[in-house]
């Protein structure tokens, strides 16, 4: 029996009186790549930030895996949550500079290890690290300094760095933001491989809706702290609430909502709205 | 911190040749440091140049620590005197309560009490020191005990790098000052002095002298070599790496205040071990030796040498020790500024001190060399 994956109830989370997550009930399972889309402010990021213990909230966040029962998240240290699995990327990507690629990865792949083995010089290339770097197609990058790396190859190595973890819980937020048609392409791809591992639960936050319709496999719409819709791509492109959001802030903030969404130096993004009424 | 420290990556060296170098560079330089500390000194230096260079290789002792908890884990440490003071002054009671005992009349109190104290019973937290093993392990051991202590508390809470520095240097004052304040218990301004003997060896002997020079220089020795091993191992990575991004290596897995303590501790111990060392070696401990203008002196070595590279740091450490005894007896007055420039210029110039200049150089020439090449091309 695998594991039931993320189990969120009643999250909430608040900033000096401005509730920036007002109780959002959330499941997602193993093998699914789920995509958290909504306006600017719609407590995308502060949700995950909730998840891996960045930010206090009430309300029940559970994960189980299928070597143990979910257990409860909230008022757990960041450090201990990421030890039971879960590993998130940031909307810059976060890497250590000074250190090589392969200096990278066999640090994220290193928690949990002894004392002894801390204080030995690494010895060769772990098999985790070997294989990450082969997905993320870093192999021939390994020993530069990942400050020097292309931003696309930094959020690769991010990515790489959540394998090694073996994570079981990925978080990504924004994976593609910045990055070019090609980059958005080898990152999908990266993101449908991964996920395909049915040990796997990856959740993905984007602006990107071009981006959304290649590669989701479902969808959760949040809008003011709350969810709005989830389905698949297509229902919840057809779900008149969130045509509304999106044409109310289009027809609130004209044609400025969609661009400031989108990523700089693109095209304005077309509103899941405007897709479906030109399907 | 983190935008300005120096490279911690070399590039893969290109033929066979200079791998050979790069396997025997390390080992060789250690043995080239052995022979000239413990071989080409002692035959070159008199009795009172020997002494000075002990002087100094006790303050290169600290800067080995500093160059761990500074140089790889960002910490700012100014406030080493504190860890320096606490070794020393452990050991300085230890050798008191000897010749105190050596008097031969029972129950006879170190001679500064004698003078300044009440007359009395001698302090119930002096008693532990008269054993020699106990006060041995304490000039290590309470640095680090109390480092520890300091550290769990600061990094848990997250104080970071400019916080951390005061918070240090306030410390070194702290110490200085309560010290002054205790003449009966620690002769006060004028500190610990005036020793006989180490551990049943005539001090006024300079065969022993000699021998406390051997005792330090291979002391210092051992530490850059345990340094050596922490920098090139996994935890060293991750120190950097702390260093680098401490919310990234918490999403990780790692408790970065775990990672940043070690290497607190450990430096204290190492400034601890230089103060015992440096108390037969120099015949003194005070609190002038120990309060802020020494503590900003312990990391201005480094700086100045190069915090990011072991060697950079020791001999940058000596270099500015020598240069203050040197220069502060003709020009007292222009030693301090001088000092304050150097560490300036060094941190904000050079981060990595003069041991990058190398590397400095040969990337400036290379980015010239490129800039023309893009320049024609364009």
């Amino acid at each position: 029996m695998i594991g039931e994956g993320l189990t969120i109830r009643g999250l909430r989370v608040s900033f000096d009186g401005y509730t920036a997550v007002d109780g959002v009930d959330l499941d997602v399972h193993p093998g699914d790549l789920r995509f958290l889309i909504g306006p600017n402010g719609a407590g995308k990021t502060t949700l995950v930030d909730a998840v891996t213990g960045l930010v206090k909230a009430t309300g029940s966040v559970r994960f189980g895996t299928d070597e143990g029962d979910g257990t409860e998240l909230i008022g757990k240290p960041v450090h201990k949550i990421a030890r039971l699995g879960i590993g998130r990327t940031f909307q810059t990507a976060t890497v250590f500079e000074e250190l090589t690629v392969l200096q990278n990865l066999d640090i994220a792949a290193g928690a949990g290890r002894g004392p002894l083995t801390m204080l030995r010089r690494r010895k060769g290339v772990p098999d985790a690290v070997a294989k990450a770097l082969e997905t993320t197609g870093l192999t021939e990058l390994r020993d530069r300094p990942a400050g020097v790396l292309a931003h696309g190859q930094k959020q690769w190595l991010e990515i790489g760095m959540l394998l090694v973890q073996d994570v079981r819980l990925l978080l990504l937020d924004e994976p593609v933001a910045g990055m070019s048609h090609e980059e958005r392409e080898a990152t999908g791809e990266l993101l449908q491989r991964v996920s395909e591992d049915s040990r796997r639960t990856v959740v993905v936050i984007e602006h990107d809706m071009d981006f959304m319709r290649a590669f989701a496999r479902s969808v959760t719409v949040l809008h003011a702290g709350k969810v709005l819709s989830e389905g698949t791509v297509a229902e919840v492109q057809a779900d008149p609430k969130v045509q509304e959001v999106y044409l109310g802030r289009a027809r609130d903030e004209e044609s400025t909502a969609p661009a400031a969404a989108g990523p700089p130096g693109e095209k304005p993004t077309p509103t899941p709205t405007a897709s479906a009424q030109e399907a | 911190m983190t935008t300005t420290s120096a490279p911690t990556t070399t590039p893969a060296p290109e033929t066979a040749s200079e791998r050979a170098f790069d396997r025997f560079r390390v080992p060789g330089g250690f043995a080239l440091g052995a022979v000239l500390l413990l071989a080409v000194a002692p035959l070159a230096l008199s009795d009172f140049r020997l002494a000075l260079l002990a002087k100094y290789l006790c303050w290169a002792m600290v800067a080995v620590g500093v160059s761990l908890a500074w140089g790889r884990g960002g910490l700012l440490v100014l406030g080493q005197g504190v860890f320096f003071g606490l070794g020393g002054y452990a050991m300085a009671m230890h050798l008191k309560l000897a010749d105190a005992a050596d008097t031969g009349v029972p129950g006879a109190l170190p001679d500064f009490m004698q003078l300044y104290g009440t007359g009395e019973a001698l302090p119930w937290w002096w008693a532990p020191f008269a054993n020699p093993v106990f006060a041995l392990a304490a000039t290590v051991l309470l640095p680090m005990a109390v480092a520890a202590l300091l550290g769990f508390f600061v990094f848990r809470r997250r104080v970071r790098s400019a916080y951390f520095a005061i918070l240090s240097q306030a410390l070194a004052a702290a110490l200085a000052i309560w010290l002054v304040g205790q003449q009966a218990t620690t002769g006060g301004t004028n500190g610990l002095t005036d020793f006989q003997g180490f551990f049943g060896y005539d001090l006024d002997d300079p065969a022993n002298q000699r021998t406390v020079y051997f005792i330090i220089a291979v002391s210092l020795l051992l530490l850059m070599a345990a340094a050596r091993q922490l920098f090139v191992s996994r935890y060293g990575e991750l120190l950097v790496a702390v260093r680098n991004s401490e919310e990234r290596v918490r999403f990780l897995g790692y408790n970065p205040a775990n990672v940043k303590l070690v290497a607190y501790v450990v430096a204290a111990g190492m400034a601890g071990l230089a103060g015992a060392l440096f108390v037969p070696a120099v015949g003194i401990i005070s609190p002038a030796l120990i309060g802020v203008v020494p503590s900003i002196g312990f990391v201005i070595g480094a700086a100045v040498g190069g915090r990011g590279s072991l060697v950079g740091a020791v001999l940058g450490a000596i270099a500015v020790a020598w240069a203050q005894s040197t220069l502060s007896d003709a020009f007292p007055a222009a030693w301090t500024y001088l000092q304050g420039l150097l560490f300036v210029l060094a941190v904000g110039f050079l981060p990595g001190g003069l041991a990058s200049l190398g590397a400095v150089v040969r990337r400036n020439r290379s980015r010239t060399r490129t800039g023309t090449r893009s320049g024609e091309a364009a």
